[in-house]
């Protein structure tokens, strides 16, 4: 697991220029400071993880059982109310306390993360685009089978579809995490960081930012 | 206003003429050779401007011993260190791809004149 999460949101890609004068490829996370609403242990809860909430929200418009768990009246904790409740699993919670404030800056340049977030939602997706299927030809006599997938298994014997067969079906709008990107730039005065490479996810999704738990080829 | 332009305003450059397709350029490239950095120039005619904020480009074709040579530079590029604009053209398109088909005279673009 990570060392170090943090919780942000996506804005774009765009691109700034390397030392070495060369184009690199960015995206863009608004990485706003995130507070401690939980800290969740192996005693309380059987695994260590901190609930993080990020971005304002009107106190007004709670819910009675929101606003009890950002501010209960036992006085337990008193958090102001954010957009959403993030929980972020991390190795060791020691050092974490309520109300504490998670930076952008907690993450280093040249820092390797993995980026988790949900995916773009396709739909129900044919097999060409949900599993690479080549797809069929478009002559030598073929008719209105051009995207179909083909055989899906023999005859008599076995008498079925084999599970797990590839098949059309719902794409995208699961969460994907993108492993190893390297941090080009941490802003903690704008709430930004910049990471190389591509992150899944709309513009405006809510993204998981933590320190690569696989190492990379590249070192770090 | 594009939200990532909070990051691509940083790396744009004001210094940078505006050019556009027909125009005779000086590109002054900085080159790193063996540890030194000169600056070499690249002249010859836009034939192409494309792309839009940080990831805006543009190509200068010059012809160079009867060969024609095309090169890309992003407009925001660190490594230009000068852009230099000689004479503006005046041409009907936007690309001028016609011009790699044409040799000698034909293959020149016509100055814009200020009267014009």
């Amino acid at each position: 697991m990570a060392q170090k999460a943090i919780v942000g949101e996506k804005v774009g890609m765009t691109q700034v220029w390397g030392d070495d004068q060369r184009v690199v490829p960015v995206t863009v996370l608004r990485v706003e400071p995130a507070r401690i609403v939980q800290v969740k242990n192996g005693l309380t809860d059987g695994y260590s993880a901190l609930q993080v909430t990020f971005g304002q929200r009107d106190a007004k418009k709670l819910s009675r059982s929101e606003a009890g768990h950002f501010a209960p009246k036992s006085g337990a904790r008193n958090v102001a109310a954010g957009r959403r409740l993030v929980e972020l699993r991390l190795d060791s919670v020691d050092g974490f306390e309520i109300g504490q404030e998670i930076k952008v800056d907690t993450l280093a340049v040249g820092e390797r993360v993995d980026v988790t977030a949900v995916s773009r939602g396709k739909g129900f997706a044919g097999t060409m685009k949900r599993h690479n299927f080549s797809g069929q030809g478009a002559s030598h006599g073929n008719h209105k089978h051009h995207r179909s997938p083909g055989s899906i298994g023999s005859c008599t014997f076995p008498g079925r579809v084999f599970k797990g067969l590839r098949m059309p079906g719902h794409l995208g709008h699961q969460q994907v995490t993108t492993l190893n990107l390297e941090v080009v730039q941490a802003d903690p005065e704008k709430n930004l960081l910049l990471v190389k490479g591509s992150v899944p996810g709309p513009n405006g999704g809510v993204v998981i930012i933590r320190n690569a738990v696989k190492g990379s080829s590249k070192g770090k | 206003m594009k939200p990532t332009d909070i990051v691509e305003k940083q790396i744009l450059r004001a210094d940078i003429p505006q050019v556009g397709p027909g125009d005779e350029v000086k590109v002054h490239v900085r080159v790193v050779e063996s540890g030194k950095e000169r600056v070499q120039i690249f002249q010859g005619n836009v034939v192409s401007v494309y792309g839009s904020g940080a990831s805006a480009n543009y190509t200068v074709r010059k012809l160079s011993y009867g060969v024609g040579v095309e090169r890309t530079f992003p407009i925001h590029s660190p490594s230009v260190a000068k852009l230099e604009v000689v004479k503006r053209g005046d041409i009907r398109r936007a690309k001028l791809n016609y011009l790699r088909k044409r040799s000698g005279k034909s293959a020149k673009v016509r100055e814009l004149r200020e009267d014009q």
